[in-house]
């Protein structure tokens, strides 16, 4: 599948945020968001990231958009890096990357019709005329289902799956390559989840995007990609064709992640494996591997003195090489 | 699941509850009937705005006042009716017999308000204890929801917990005096799935013990295939389905079932195929018709006496019930 160049790559991308204290607010710790996170997408491909709130899924996003400079490790768009980019060098990137936002209510400007927020891209860009781009803003909605009068009205006037169609028109404006798509369906009810994902795949055939599908929602992200890699505390655990992890996750934060989903099937009988307790903070993160706390085949003081690598197992499939995944019959719980 | 007529703790018959808003009053609730069983999890489950949580709302008579209230119907525990009882004769049964389990974990509780506190106010209003005692039982409760150092946890405030902790609190809360039913809005939908396993399975061992009813409000079919044994599937207002769980997920006999169960991703699916969908939205409050509400979204064309007389609930099969539009249960 990787033959040629990824669009995207990272490289031990670290995005530590200072927590400040005291009275002069200087900073005592580090939140550790993103602790070296190697990934990397292909032309045309989806790669999902699941992981449950506060492991670093939508810092990785605005970390790859370089919404946040990053304080460590690289980000390679095409080969050219990005960590460090000046601002005004930084401008044409924009334009390739793209970000659909979880919450289609707070990520619309309110006081904007709905013609002037597909428009403001082209506008910073200085892009066509006022003509040309009301032409592309019209354009853009009946790609993705809208009436071409929507461009008039504002955005409390639309439901949230219209709203995300906005949004989602916005990002395609500039015909970027790379849409990171956060949680676009999380805040959606069920019958609008399946019609915003149709619209993501349909479009990705058209346009041969490729997207980072973050959610915390596993059949979505399983419905929708071609690879998915899992994440906890900061670092990635397990990566790997879809298919295959879910059908033969090795981490154990992988295989609980997986058998806690409820399954819309009254006669099937979960074989459940609930794990204990909460995620850590990432600002004081457990000694060696992240994981091992709630970890239910933890061997013992090897974990906590060793911190894990995600490394290649097998050609395109990654996994950390705690001692408990690699091990493989402690893998069996 | 056994036995098929099991004897029923609380029945909802034709409820109608609607709002007064500067557009005129909104009907959210349009005739809405259920039992709740004795000791069995009832679901409901529906999209946002199908009147989930204000049918539950309704039968705890919290609803917001002076705008929301209930038209017509009964509520009916035992022989009492709560959809008429007196206020404070409603208060010494809210949070005794019938209790609820909110959706956010940090706004149902009282962030300045230590836990232990927060739990012996229920005992103290509904039981005849010390404090002392009440603090006593409290850490009691505490220790049954699962929280780790529960005298410890009980003189902590809200903020020190983890969402999952604060929910048990909720949870502790509920269960605090013992209720027949607890009503269970969305409990773990502002939760990570590993965490939702924890309540889930907490809330049916709960039940289990201490055998009470819970009705489950979700939107999340998952969920419902996997704690409940009734369900009822609502939409615009109305129950347009409701039988056994098995019975729903196996022979789902209204469109907008059928719908709504063909639209999710599943984990065995077929990757980066195209899933079906249901056409449309659910519709606003303001613009609901007599007739077959679903009619719109169905892809079925719909005539006459259909769009403006409303499809009668129809008992298709023992213990399975229909919103008969014929229509929408056409095979």
């Amino acid at each position: 599948m990787n033959n040629g160049q990824p669009i995207l790559e990272t490289d031990h991308l670290q995005m530590h945020f200072p927590v400040k204290g005291g009275i002069f607010r200087r900073a005592v710790a580090s939140c550790k968001a993103l602790d070296g996170v190697s990934l990397s997408i292909a032309p045309g491909e989806t790669l999902g990231l699941v992981g449950e709130s506060g492991c670093g899924k939508s810092t990785l996003g605005k970390t790859i958009a370089r919404l946040y400079e990053p304080t460590g490790g690289s980000v390679k768009f095409e080969g050219t890096e990005l960590a460090g980019l000046p601002r005004s060098e930084l401008r044409p990137f924009r334009r390739e990357i793209q970000m659909i936002f979880q919450d289609p209510y707070e990520s619309l400007n309110p006081r904007h019709t709905v013609g002037a927020i597909i428009e403001e891209p082209f506008v910073i860009h200085q892009m066509g005329t006022r003509e040309e781009r009301r032409q592309w803003v019209a354009d853009l909605l009946e790609k993705v289902g809208l009436p071409a009068a929507a461009a008039q009205r504002y955005p409390f006037e639309f439901s949230g799956g219209q709203r995300q169609r906005i949004g989602i028109a916005r990002a395609l404006a500039l015909k970027p390559r790379l849409i990171i798509c956060d949680e676009p369906v999380s805040a959606l009810d069920v019958s609008i989840q399946s019609q915003i994902l149709n619209l993501l795949m349909e479009l990705q055939r058209d346009l041969g995007l490729s997207y980072l599908f973050i959610s915390h929602d596993l059949a979505v992200v399983k419905h929708i990609s071609d690879r998915i890699a899992i994440m906890y505390l900061g670092k990635l655990v397990e990566m790997g064709d879809s298919a295959m992890v879910y059908e033969n996750p090795r981490h154990p934060y992988t295989k609980a992640l997986i058998s806690a989903i409820p399954v819309p099937d009254p006669t099937h009988v979960p074989e459940r494996q609930v794990l204990e307790g909460d995620v850590p903070s990432p600002i004081d993160p457990p000694p060696g591997c992240a994981f091992a706390p709630r970890c239910p085949v933890r061997v013992g003081d090897e974990c906590t003195l060793r911190v894990p690598e995600l490394v290649e197992m097998e050609p395109g499939y990654w996994l950390s090489d705690c001692t408990c995944c690699v091990t493989k019959d402690a893998s069996k719980a | 699941m056994a036995d098929p007529q099991p004897d029923n703790l609380l029945e909802v018959r034709d409820l109608v509850t609607a709002f007064d808003t500067d557009a005129g009053q909104l009907t959210a609730v349009d005739g809405v009937s259920f039992p709740v069983p004795r000791g069995r999890t009832l679901g409901i489950v529906g999209e946002s705005g199908c009147g989930k949580s204000v049918t539950a709302m309704s039968i705890m008579r919290l609803l917001p006042q002076p705008m929301g209230k209930i038209l017509s119907g009964e509520v009916l525990l035992g022989d009492t009716n709560l959809a008429t009882l007196p206020r404070n004769e409603m208060r010494s049964i809210r949070g005794n017999r019938i209790s609820m389990i909110f959706q956010e974990p940090m706004t149902a509780l009282n962030p300045v308000q230590r836990i232990g506190q927060q739990i012996s106010e229920v005992l103290l209003q509904h039981q005849d204890i010390s404090k002392a005692e009440a603090l006593d039982r409290s850490v009691e409760m505490l220790g049954k929801v699962g929280i780790p150092s529960p005298e410890i946890r009980a003189t902590e405030y809200p903020h020190q917990l983890s969402g999952g902790m604060r929910q048990r609190v909720v949870i502790a809360i509920a269960l605090a005096c013992g209720p027949e039913l607890v009503i269970a809005d969305e409990p773990t939908t502002a939760l990570d799935v590993t965490i939702q396993a924890q309540i889930l399975q907490l809330i049916n061992d709960l039940q289990r013990d201490l055998g009470m009813s819970v009705m489950l409000i979700t939107h999340d079919l998952g969920v419902i295939a996997e704690t409940c044994d009734e369900v009822c599937v609502m939409y615009a207002g109305r129950v347009v389905e409701r039988a056994a769980a098995k019975e729903v997920f196996a022979n789902p006999r209204h469109a907008y079932t059928q719908g709504l169960l063909n639209s999710i991703p599943r984990l065995d699916g077929k990757p980066k195929t195209e899933l079906n969908i249901i056409e449309g939205m659910v519709p606003s409050l303001s613009e609901l018709k007599a007739g077959c509400r679903f009619a719109p979204r169905s892809g079925r064309e719909h005539k006459g006496h259909l769009l403006t007389e409303r499809p009668s609930f129809e008992e298709i099969a023992p213990g399975h019930w229909v919103e008969a539009c014929p229509v929408c249960t056409r095979a």
